[in-house]
């Protein structure tokens, strides 16, 4: 094994363009590992206990580019560098196709563009808050995708954009969509009369999606940033959101997404939404319907029972909770039962969206089902993700142990894949449970990236003598660039059971693994 | 004061124009979009400012 380093002065690349190319380096013949990362400290540590850089590499600071390669061979190692750069002149070819529309800074963007009107701000994030606050100077409404934003920045710029009657909606929102336009990880679906407002990203993806295959269409679907309905933000944000989805035409129907929200929150939200006539349905995920008690709010279960009540309210019917086709589940699980020995009693889910680890989270709950998590409502469930798994897990391979100078897995499937390949070779494991989340800014094809590990860990499953039941949903629109029908296909092919929704599969998989522990 | 009540309002009935700043995937994805936009090409403050940032960020959390 070899490593070959090389440095860049003065270079910076985004994150995302990184990890792009790391990732595409990583596929190449006969390599180990690379990574090409900006010389940061952290990143300095990250590359170092990787292996990918030693004291024999170049000097390099914050503002050098450092590539980083562990190959079987020098010509292999040579073949991703060259990658890398090819990549790059390919980056800049296109750039210099579309030079006008490049500038150094948001005050040039604005004086060219002076109908310019929204930013969305996806720098590192201690650069975050001074990138938001010239923005808002400026009089754009703010998509703040960055995180490690410290909530004392957040609310400083929350506060000044609520001076100005700005949207600041994040940091670390990933999803929104204004005027029927995609901002971040978001979907393509069809304008309607339903406006939502979420503290949760991927619950505003599976939402907007369901609701658009439902026959229903959205208005605007705004995002708050996670802490927002946290005491000490107090729902900045989501009262300004609120405010005006009431006051906005198009919008009939409003829809709230976010985990249960701080007591005193709740109280202030509960007064604005009293004087707001268009109906409500709100999914406190985690929350119950005492949260609601007393106000004519909708309350919804799931994300799946958000999508459906706020659909039928859009048509002008009472909302009301659709009843899960419980004869149908069961008809699917003990078809999955049959094949499965009854020693094949645990669960493992591994997820790319957190709202939909957490929802699924919830289900098991309901059920009865502990499951070990990184993001456990139990402290006692609590586990990092490092450990060997045992019982029933549920990853979010979002959160930072796995995320942390690694590509998010909405972008890069390996540590998904290889840990996919580790849970099914544990003969305990009946069922994996999987997310297959689309659109805007996620990966180009992600049941093409999923359906060969699918193909693999049933072969290896089979293999051993036993049959290891996969289960996934799709949260993308037929209008999306991945088209949900062809995602759906993938992943068909290659042996997965594809549910509706997310909170159908979690329901699937539940059902699965109570018939088995009767066994 | 209504005014400022309606900018929020005001873009939603206008032209959506995005700024975008950092992540290029994100400037690509609206122009797909048909949306205009322009890319800020961003790098963090040079030299020694970046290591200055870093030791404030520090500072401020503590």
């Amino acid at each position: 094994m070899i490593r070959k380093n090389e440095v860049r002065k003065n270079q910076y690349y985004d994150s995302v363009t990184l990890m792009v190319a790391s990732s595409e380096m990583r596929r190449l013949e006969g390599i180990e590992n690379a990574a090409v990362m900006m010389g940061t400290d952290h990143n300095r540590m990250l590359m170092t206990d990787a292996g990918l850089i030693g004291p024999d590499t170049e000097e390099f600071g914050v503002n050098d580019t450092v590539v980083g390669v562990l190959a079987e061979s020098e010509a292999a190692a040579q073949a991703a560098i060259s990658l890398f750069e090819e990549l790059l002149a390919r980056k800049k070819s296109n750039r210099d196709g579309a030079a006008e529309r490049h500038v150094r800074t948001q005050t040039e963007a604005k004086s060219g563009n002076p109908e310019a009107n929204f930013a969305v701000i996806s720098v590192p994030g201690r650069f975050a808050r001074a990138e938001a606050e010239k923005a808002l100077s400026l009089g754009l409404h703010v998509l703040l995708f960055s995180d490690n934003v410290s909530m004392e920045d957040e609310i400083a710029l929350k506060d000044m954009a609520l001076e100005k009657g700005l949207l600041m909606m994040g940091p670390d929102c990933g999803t929104t969509i204004i005027n029927g336009t995609a901002l971040g990880f978001a979907n393509v679906v069809r304008r309607g009369n339903i406006g939502l407002v979420a503290a949760a990203g991927t619950g505003l993806q599976e939402v907007t999606v369901l609701i658009d295959r439902l026959g229903g269409g959205v208005s605007q679907a705004l995002g708050t940033g996670g802490r927002d309905l946290k005491a000490e933000v107090g729902g900045r944000m989501m009262s300004l959101c609120l405010k005006a989805l009431d006051a906005d035409p198009e919008t009939e129907v409003i829809v709230i997404l976010s985990k249960p929200p701080a007591k005193q929150v709740m109280k202030k939200m509960l007064e604005q939404l009293e004087h707001i006539q268009k109906p409500v349905i709100a999914a406190f995920l985690g929350g119950d319907p005492s949260l609601l008690e007393g106000s004519r709010v909708v309350y919804a279960e799931d994300l799946e029972q958000a999508a459906v009540m706020a659909v039928q309210a859009a048509k002008g019917q009472t909302p009301a909770p659709k009843p899960d086709d419980v004869d149908e589940l069961t008809r699917l699980a003990r078809g999955e039962c049959e094949k499965l020995a009854s020693s094949q009693k645990n669960l493992r889910g591994l997820y790319s969206g957190g709202t939909l680890c957490y929802e699924t989270m919830l289900v098991f709950r309901d059920r009865g089902i502990n499951a070990w998590s990184n993001i456990a409502l139990d402290k006692a469930l609590l586990v990092e993700g490092s450990e060997e798994s045992k019982d029933d897990v549920l990853l979010d391979m979002g959160e930072d142990f796995f995320t942390n100078g690694m590509p998010h897995p909405m972008i890069d499937f390996r540590q998904r894949t290889l840990r996919m390949e580790k849970e099914a070779a544990d003969p305990s494991v009946g069922v994996l449970l999987l997310d297959c989340v689309c659109g805007y800014g996620t990966h180009d094809d992600p049941a093409g990236e999923l359906a060969p590990a699918i193909r693999q860990v049933k072969a290896q499953a089979e293999k051993a003598g036993r049959h290891l039941t996969v289960l996934a949903s799709v949260t993308a629109t037929e209008t999306d660039p991945q088209v949900y029908s062809r995602q759906v296909q993938k992943l068909t092919e290659a042996g997965a059971i594809v549910l509706s929704c997310n909170a159908q599969a979690a329901k699937l998989a539940a059902t699965i693994i109570e018939l088995q522990r009767k066994r | 004061m209504e005014e400022k009540k309606n900018q929020v309002n005001r873009l939603f009935a206008s032209q959506l124009w995005v700024v975008n700043v950092g992540v290029e995937v994100f400037f690509q994805a609206v122009r797909a979009q048909k949306v205009p936009a322009v890319q800020v090409d961003w790098h963090p403050p040079a030299g020694g400012d970046t290591r200055l940032a870093e030791i404030m960020a520090k500072l401020k959390s503590l």
